[in-house]
Order: C-alpha cells, then sequence, then structure tokens
C-alpha cells in the first residue's frame, strides 16, 4: 500500500518536468521496496529505454506500473512482449483526470507462455491529451486489446490511431452525448 | 492504344458484375438479439451456402453502465449493483472487488471468513456452471441436459439460501470477510450434497458427455489452437481446452487457496468438446476443493473485519483478479482518497472471450454457430456490464 501513495506525487512530480533529482528520488523510493523479481522485469525497461521515457509509478508484489509518452508506448509495448515474454492484454481502461487535463490509458498486461510471469501483471499506461486524445493502438503487438481498445474509444473519446474501428461497441445505436466515462458526464438525477 | 484502355476498362466491369455476384451470393443473417439462442446478444453472419464468411459481434443490449454508475456510490454500495451483470455467479464477481478494496484499504479478513468465501465461490460457480451447461445442452437439442443441471442447480441454491439468505443475489462477499457466519449443520447439508452430486456427474458423463451425437456435433468443431488462444487473450475454460493450465487459483492464489491441494483441469483438443468438457471437470475438481475447505475452516472465529462506516484508504490503485466461472475476472479500481472510488473497471472473461467468436466462427459451418456460441462460456451481460 505504501508505494500506492507515490502515485499522485509522481504525477505532479511528472507535470514539474521532472527535474534530475526527482527523478532521483523516485527510483530510490521505488528500489528500496521494490520486491526483487518484479524490480528487475522493471529495471529491464529502465535500461532500455532511458529514464526520461519511462517513469516507474510503483512496484509491489505481482504488480508493478510504468508511465511512458504516447508516442514511445509502441516501442515499449514490443520490447514487453518481445523481450520479458509478456502476451497478452487482460484489460484495458481509460481513467479521466479533468485537473490535469489529461486521459489516462492503463493496459494491464500479462503472460499465459511463460510460468514465472503468470501471477505478474505490468500495468502499462501512458497519459494523453484531454482535447487531443490520440495515441497509436497496440493491436498489432497485443491482439487480445482489440476489443478492450473499442470500448476505451467509445467510453471515454481517445482515438486509436491504426485501430481499424474506432466506433461505437456497447453503447446505443443512437447515442448522441460525449463519452460517458469523462468526468463532465452525469447521470440525470445524480 | 484506344483499343487497350477499352479492352481494360471492360475487364474491370468484368470483374465489378463477378463482385457483385459474390456479394449477392452471400446471404446475412442477424442472431439475435431477441432470439433465445444468443442471450441478449446479437452477432451478424454472412454465409455462403453453408460456410460462415464473416461475423461481426454486436454486444451492448444490456450494457448498464455499471462502471459509471460505481463513482456515484461508495465502496460498500456498489456491491449490491455489481453483482447484476452476472446475478449465477454473483459471490465471484463481488469476490475480486472485495479484494481489490481491501487492499486499497489495507483491511484484513480474518482466517474463518476467508474459508467460508472460498466456500460461498465454489458453491457459486457450480450454480453458473449448471445453469450454462443446461443452456449449451438445450441448444444442442439435449433436453434432458436442460432439465437435469437446472434441477440439481436448485440444490447448490438452496445451501446458498441457507447461507446467503438469497438465492441468486447474495451481496454475500463485502471487504473485510462475508456478512454473516454458516448456519447450524451447514456442513453437514454441503457435504450431503457434494456426495449427491457427484453421482449425478458421474450420470451426466453417460448421458451428455459419452452421447455420440453430442460428440459429433462438437468434436474437431471450431479448434482454438494454443498460440491462438495465447494471441487472443482468452481466459477460463476456452484457454484451458486450449492446452494452458492457467487459473487464476493456482497462478496467484487468494485468501486460502495457497492452501487447498486441487489440480488445473484442463484438455488439448481446443475444440468445442474439450471446451464443454472443462467446466464440467472443474465442477468435479470443485466438490474436492468444497470437501478439503469444509476439512481446513476454523471451527470457531470472526468471519468480518469490523469497518469504518465509510471505509476509505489512501490514494492509489489496486487490480485484483479471481477465477470466475468464465475465467479469470479482475477489477481495477483507482481511489483518489474519498469514499467514492475515483474510477473502477471490470475485466470480465466473457468480454475477453468474446474476441473468439468472429475467429472461429468464420469458416466454420452455420449448423456448428450454436455448439461454438455456447462452448465460449459467454454471458451477454456480463460481457455489457
Amino acid at each position: 500500500m505504501g508505494s500506492d501513495q507515490s502515485k499522485t506525487q509522481n504525477n505532479s512530480e511528472q507535470k514539474k518536468s521532472s527535474t534530475d533529482s526527482t527523478q532521483t528520488s523516485i527510483s530510490k523510493k521505488t528500489e528500496s521496496i521494490t520486491p526483487e523479481f518484479e524490480g528487475s522485469l522493471i529495471n529491464q525497461i529502465v535500461t532500455r529505454f532511458s529514464d526520461k521515457l519511462v517513469q516507474v509509478i510503483y512496484v509491489r508484489p505481482g504488480r508493478a506500473k510504468i508511465l511512458v509518452p504516447p508516442n514511445e508506448i509502441v516501442q515499449v509495448a514490443s520490447f514487453i512482449k518481445d523481450r520479458l515474454g509478456f502476451d497478452h492484454a487482460e484489460s484495458v481502461s481509460g481513467t479521466d483526470y479533468p485537473k490535469d487535463n489529461q486521459i489516462e490509458v492503463i493496459y494491464h498486461l500479462s503472460s499465459y507462455s511463460d510460468d514465472k510471469l503468470s501471477s505478474q501483471i505490468l500495468a502499462l499506461s501512458t497519459r494523453v491529451d484531454r482535447n487531443e486524445s490520440r495515441m497509436p493502438t497496440l493491436i498489432n503487438i497485443f491482439k487480445s486489446a482489440e476489443y478492450h481498445e473499442r470500448e476505451t474509444f467509445e467510453m471515454l473519446g481517445v482515438y486509436f490511431e491504426g485501430h481499424p474501428r474506432n466506433e461505437r461497441f456497447l453503447l446505443p445505436e443512437d447515442w448522441a452525448d460525449i463519452p460517458p466515462l469523462r468526468k463532465e458526464f452525469r447521470i440525470k438525477g445524480r | 492504344m484506344e483499343n487497350e484502355q477499352k479492352f481494360d476498362e471492360t475487364i474491370r466491369r468484368g470483374l465489378e458484375i463477378v463482385k457483385e455476384a459474390e456479394e449477392d451470393r452471400l446471404m446475412t443473417l442477424s442472431v439475435g438479439p431477441q432470439h433465445p439462442g444468443s442471450g441478449h446478444f446479437r452477432f451478424t453472419i454472412k454465409v455462403d451456402g453453408d460456410y460462415i464468411v464473416y461475423c461481426d459481434p454486436d454486444p451492448g443490449y444490456v450494457h448498464r453502465g455499471e462502471e459509471k454508475m460505481c463513482e456515484y456510490r461508495n465502496f460498500i454500495q456498489n456491491i449490491p449493483h455489481l453483482e447484476r451483470p452476472v446475478i449465477h455467479d454473483s459471490t465471484n464477481i463481488t469476490y475480486s472487488y472485495s479484494l481489490a478494496v481491501e487492499e486499497l484499504a489495507n483491511i484484513q479478513v480474518p482466517l474463518r471468513g476467508q474459508y467460508i468465501r472460498a466456500l460461498a465461490s465454489e458453491l457459486n460457480r457450480q450454480v453458473y456452471t449448471l445453469y450454462w451447461l443446461g443452456i449449451y445442452g438445450i441448444f444442442l437439442g439435449h433436453s434432458t441436459m436442460f432439465m437435469w443441471p437446472l434441477g440439481d442447480r436448485e440444490l447448490f441454491i438452496d445451501l446458498l439460501e441457507a447461507l446467503t439468505g438469497a438465492r441468486v443475489t447474495h451481496a454475500f462477499n463485502i471487504p473485510g470477510g462475508v456478512r454473516n457466519d454458516m448456519p447450524d449443520g451447514f456442513e453437514e447439508r454441503c457435504l450431503r450434497q457434494v456426495a449427491y452430486f457427484e453421482k449425478r456427474l458421474a450420470e451426466y458423463e453417460d448421458i451428455f458427455y459419452n452421447n455420440p451425437l453430442f460428440r459429433q456435433r462438437t468434436e474437431g468443431v471450431g479448434i482454438l489452437t494454443k498460440e491462438d488462444a495465447i494471441k487472443l487473450g482468452v481466459t477460463g475454460s476456452v484457454l484451458r481446452a486450449s492446452g494452458i493450465p492457467f487459473d487464476v487459483r493456482k497462478a496467484e492464489p487468494y485468501d486460502v487457496y495457497n492452501e487447498i491441494d486441487f489440480k488445473i483441469q484442463y484438455m488439448k483438443t481446443g475444440d468445442s468438446y474439450a471446451r464443454s468438457m472443462v467446466p464440467f471437470l472443474d465442477m468435479k475438481e470443485s466438490c474436492h476443493i468444497i470437501r478439503e475447505l469444509l476439512d481446513k475452516i476454523p471451527k470457531s472465529g470472526e468471519v468480518r473485519a469490523k469497518l469504518q462506516p465509510n471505509p476509505k484508504g489512501p490514494a492509489g490503485e489496486s487490480y485484483k483478479r479471481v477465477e470466475s466461472g468464465r475465467g479469470a475476472l479482475g477489477y481495477y479500481i483507482v481511489s483518489d482518497g474519498t469514499p467514492k472510488p475515483y474510477r473502477v473497471k471490470l475485466s470480465v472473461g466473457s468480454f475477453r472471450n468474446m474476441l473468439a467468436l468472429p475467429f472461429l466462427l468464420i469458416g466454420s459451418k452455420l449448423a456448428d454457430m450454436p455448439s461454438i456460441y455456447w462452448s465460449l462460456n459467454y454471458w451477454p451481460v456480463e460481457a455489457d456490464r
């Protein structure tokens, strides 16, 4: 639980264009409480891509979360699949942060082919601008993300470039409102 | 030169006519949403003669916006509406929610509570699987296999009613444990029921799984290879039927499952027969698990932790999953430190297995459609959330 608290701090730190001192403080913080195996996985990603590109949000038993910029997510995802062995996406979801004017898209990746990874969930996240919410699709790397991405498109309005069908999926055919999981969409009477 | 152009033009026009004719050959069929054979779910298929050449799933007819609703209620108020997506497996769908909230708010569950929770979820898995088996039976034209599981399911429902007070929507799992302790004599009732049910399972095997007609309709139909299963990220019985022994109860044991000795049931063929057999084997294994849970459960003790009126934790997030009747069921919860969740995402087995539907249907015969569709263990209401 303790490592979670660093998450909100990290977000604010990230906005301050992350000076070197905050970077080291993040890595120190995570290293001190990092479980060994999860930490080594994350270290492989961080050493392959630089510290500035990949931010470690938290590392705890069975779970780890990294934040990458949207234009780098395809490279990081292919590295995670080809080198680390995570082979499918369990879930793709988005969270709206109107205060930061950002939407976070988060892929929960896991593995069937590697027994050691079967208890692991790697959360690969990125943050896109709320007004210009576009990011490249990952379905060429993780085919299993196809319907999840389509759902994220209709629920949060994040356009996945290269996805064959950025269109309605679960909502009614005549839906003519903003994407419902954005925070400014209110349920009537609530 | 002019002649050549004219020639090209003629060929182009000719190809168009051929293409149009081919389009005309295809017949578009809409399966569902009101057809009882598909549940509240629609998919469009195009058939060329006997063969399906196109399939487009169109879910959403029972979309309730569960994830949005969660943002308006506090962690405890969310429980009753979160079990609506799959009322036949309501203990499991609130199980991973409770686990995630417990991690966020740092709640410890008493040991007896953990055992009762696991017991209730095993009983509920039987209820769900029997319901699914009944539907699978009737849509392959085997009406005995509709009547028997639905009758036996009532016995498990009676057990759960004695335990929780409600037939199907129990709201039994809560962050911190379970709502109430077991009634007197519940363990004996459970053991009696399991012993009876194991005998029934042998009869199921005789009348249904060894039935030559059923085997003809399912064996070698809709084969999902191991590689494709991994690529599509399917889960639960669909995954285990394709030769991957993955079960969240083993891969990432929650609560007391690391103390329970059981085997992951899986098959290697990946056809509809394997996909219908794996839940059956799971039911058998579940009987062992229920016995073992009743054997190891502490004889007395608290069943739930005492909570604050509005439990909340510091800002943070949690992803927890359990093995439900339809595979891994994960909750991703983001908390901003208030008693209401900031964002809740359900990653459900049905939604994930839907990706396999067009993959398996395209290229197979129209007559094989029911045996493939129902073998995917697909629950439309859960997929729509």
